[in-house]
C-alpha cells in the first residue's frame, strides 16, 4: 500500500511538471510535424517502389515518427533523473523508506506518461494533416496503437533512466543520448526500409538487434493495416517488446539503487 | 540515568572512498531528545557521517544504529524513524510548496486523512501558510530552507538530521531559523543532530558538541565544558609585529599558550584583565605598534583551534559543484 502511493506520488509529480512546462508541449509539435511534412511529403516522389510495399510514403514514415517521437521524447526523459541529482531533489526521494523498485517504476511510469502525451501529438498532428499527407487515422486505428506505444515506452523510458543513472553531467548524458537515439532511429526502419534484397545484408542484420525495429513494424502493422506486408507477425514483435521491457525493467532498477 | 536506548549509537564506523578516508573508526552515541552538534570544517567528515546515517551511503567498516535500527540491514525502518534537512536545496522548484509536503507525506506513508492537517500545522509552523500554494521557485533561500525543515516533521520522525542548516543565509534569516530549531525542540520531543561550521550556531542550539577533523572525532563534550577545557582568557591583538610581540610575551606569568592568527596573536592567560595591561606595555616599550586589542572569554573558535591546532575555515559551500553550486550562488 506504502509502496502503492510511493509510485502514484511520483508518478504525480513527474506529471504535474510536464503539464506545467508549456514551452515542452508546443515544441513537441514541432519536430514531428518537420518530419512529417518536409521528408514525409518533400521524399514521397522519390521513395518509391518494391520497399515500401504498397505505401506512399507519408504512409510508410507516419508509423515511424511516433516511434521516433517515442524514442526520442523517452530517452530525453532521462535527462530529469539528472537534473533531480543536480538540483539536489534525488536525494529526497532516494532516502524516502520506499524501495528502490518502486522509486524506479513511479519515475518511469511518469515519464512515460509524458512520452505517450507526446506520441498522441502526432497523432493529433496525423489526424489534422490527413489529407495533406493522404494518409488515414481514426479513433480506432489511435486506440489500437496506444497499448503498443506504452510497450515501447516502458522499454525506451528504462534506457534512457538507465543511461542517465550511469552519467554524472547533464553535458554527456546530452553527448550519450544522441550515441543512443540516432543508431535507433535509423535502424529500426521508421524513415527507411531495412528488409529486402536491395538493403546490404550487415544492415538487416543490425537492424534485428534494434528493438525499436519491432516497435515500428508493429505499429505498421496496425496503421497502415493490409497495405503494409509485416516483417514478423504481430504477436512476435509484441513479445519482443515485452522481453525488452522486462529486460530494461530489471537493469534500470539495479543501476537505480547502487548505494556506494 | 534513562533506561531509554541511544538515539544513535556508532562503533568504529568508517568510509573509504579509494584513498581518502572520509570517516575514521568512529564511534559516537547520541542520547534521546537531545541535540547533539557536529562540529567541524567543510571536508572534516560530517556530511559523509550523516549520509551513512541517513543510509545513503554504506560504511566500509563498522556498524550504526539509528532508532535501534541497523542502517545496513534495516535501512527502511531507518528510513521512516529519520527525517532530514540536507546541506543542499531538495525541494522540488517546479511544485508549490504544498505539493512538496504533500509528496513528502505520501513517501513516508503519512495516512491521507491526518495528511492535512499536519501540513496546514507545519506550515504554519514555519510562517509560510500564506506562501503555500505558490511556486517554489518563487521563494527565497531562508524561505526554502524553512520549507524543507517544515518537510522533514511531516512524517514526525524520532531523529531529525540537520546538515549545515543556515549555510549561505543571512544573518537575519540564520536567527530565524535558529528560533525555529529551538521551538521545534520543545514543541516535540525530537533527537537533533546537527552539523555545522558555524560555531555560534553549534554552541547555541547543541546540547552536547562533537569536534570532528579528517575524519575524526577530536573532542566531544557540552559547550561549557568544552570552553571549560580551555581555563583561561583570550587576549587578541592585531598587529603587524606578531613574531616579536610573541617572544616578549612567552615567558610571561600567567600566559598559557600563544597561537598565531592571521594579523596578529591570540594569547590564551589565566586572568586575562590583569595581564591585559602588562601586555601592551611590553610592546610599547620594545616598540611595536598595536593596531587594537581585545579581551574575551574563549569561545568554540577556540576551542576548536585547541583541539585541531588551526582555524576553521569560515566560507562554506566551496565543495558544491555544477547546477548545485548555482543554485546554492542564487540563493545567497
Amino acid at each position: 500500500m506504502t509502496e502503492m502511493r510511493g509510485i502514484y506520488t511520483l508518478w504525480l509529480r513527474e506529471v504535474k511538471r510536464y503539464l506545467r512546462d508549456r514551452a515542452r508541449i508546443v515544441s513537441s509539435f514541432v519536430q514531428p510535424l518537420l518530419w512529417l511534412a518536409i521528408f514525409g511529403k518533400g521524399l514521397s516522389s522519390i521513395a518509391t517502389g518494391v520497399q515500401l510495399g504498397n505505401l506512399t510514403y507519408p504512409q510508410y514514415i507516419f508509423p515511424g515518427i511516433v516511434g521516433q517521437t517515442l524514442l526520442f521524447t523517452s530517452m530525453f526523459m532521462g535527462i530529469s533523473v539528472i537534473w533531480d541529482r543536480e538540483f539536489g531533489f534525488l536525494k529526497e526521494i532516494m532516502v524516502a523508506p520506499v524501495s528502490q523498485f518502486s522509486v524506479f517504476l513511479g519515475k518511469m511510469l511518469g515519464d512515460s506518461t509524458d512520452a505517450l502525451i507526446q506520441g498522441t501529438m502526432v497523432f493529433v498532428l496525423g489526424a489534422l494533416l490527413a489529407s495533406f499527407l493522404g494518409i488515414n487515422l481514426n479513433l480506432s486505428v489511435f486506440l489500437e496503437s496506444l497499448p503498443i506505444m506504452v510497450l515501447i515506452t516502458f522499454g525506451l523510458v528504462g534506457v534512457g533512466l538507465t543511461v542517465a543513472s550511469l552519467i554524472e553531467s547533464l553535458e554527456s548524458f546530452g553527448v550519450i543520448q544522441s550515441f543512443i537515439n540516432l543508431p535507433l532511429f535509423f535502424l529500426s526502419g521508421a524513415i527507411i526500409p531495412l528488409s529486402g534484397h536491395l538493403v546490404p545484408g550487415w544492415l538487416q542484420i543490425a537492424s534485428r538487434f534494434d528493438p525499436l525495429t519491432y516497435g515500428v513494424d508493429a505499429l505498421r502493422t496496425v496503421i497502415d493495416g493490409k497495405a503494409w506486408q509485416p516483417l514478423y507477425p504481430l504477436y512476435f514483435n509484441i513479445a519482443i517488446i515485452c522481453i525488452f521491457d522486462v529486460a530494461m525493467i530489471t537493469i534500470g532498477t539495479l543501476m537505480f539503487s547502487r548505494r556506494k | 540515568m534513562t533506561l531509554l536506548e541511544n538515539a544513535i549509537e556508532t562503533s568504529e564506523l568508517t568510509k573509504r572512498f579509494n584513498d581518502l578516508v572520509a570517516v575514521d573508526k568512529l564511534s559516537i552515541s547520541v542520547e534521546q531528545g537531545e541535540v547533539f552538534g557536529l562540529l567541524g570544517p567543510n571536508g572534516a567528515g560530517k556530511t559523509t557521517t550523516i549520509s551513512m546515517l541517513c543510509t545513503l551511503l554504506k560504511p566500509t567498516s563498522g556498524w550504526a544504529k539509528v532508532n535501534g535500527f541497523d542502517i545496513v540491514k534495516q535501512d527502511t525502518q531507518v528510513r521512516k524513524s529519520i527525517g532530514i534537512v540536507f546541506q543542499d536545496p531538495s525541494i522540488d522548484d517546479r511544485l508549490t510548496g504544498r505539493e512538496n509536503l504533500y509528496m513528502h507525506a505520501n513517501l513516508y506513508g503519512v495516512p491521507t486523512s491526518e495528511q492535512k492537517p499536519r501540513i496546514d500545522r507545519v506550515l504554519k509552523l514555519v510562517e509560510l501558510d500564506t506562501r503555500a500554494d505558490d511556486l517554489m521557485r518563487t521563494y527565497s533561500g531562508g524561505m526554502r530552507r524553512r520549507l524543507e525543515i517544515a518537510r522533514g516533521l511531516i512524517h514526525y520522525p524520532k531523529i531529525l538530521f540537520l546538515d549545515e542548516p543556515t549555510i549561505g543565509l543571512d544573518p537575519q534569516t540564520r536567527e530565524h531559523i535558529w528560533s525555529y530549531i529551538e521551538d521545534l525542540r520543545k514543541a516535540h520531543e525530537v533527537t537533533m543532530i546537527l552539523t555545522t561550521h558555524y560555531m555560534d550556531e553549534a554552541d547555541r542550539l547543541s546540547d552536547r558538541i562533537a569536534i570532528m577533523d579528517y575524519g575524526k572525532i577530536v573532542a566531544s563534550d557540552t559547550p561549557a565544558k568544552l570552553k571549560d577545557t580551555l581555563e583561561g582568557d583570550v587576549i587578541s591583538i592585531k598587529t603587524k609585529e606578531a613574531a616579536k610581540l610573541s617572544s616578549l610575551v612567552a615567558g610571561t606569568v600567567g600566559v598559557l599558550k600563544i597561537n598565531t592568527v592571521n594579523d596578529g596573536l591570540d594569547i590564551t592567560v589565566r586572568g586575562g584583565k590583569a595581564l591585559l595591561p602588562r601586555i601592551v606595555e611590553t610592546a610599547a616599550k620594545n616598540g611595536i605598534f598595536i593596531e587594537s586589542v581585545s579581551l574575551r572569554e574563549p569561545n568554540l573558535a577556540d576551542v576548536f583551534l585547541h583541539y585541531t591546532g588551526r582555524a576553521i575555515r569560515a566560507e562554506g559551500g566551496d565543495e558544491l559543484h555544477g547546477m548545485a553550486a548555482i543554485r546554492r550562488r542564487q540563493i545567497k
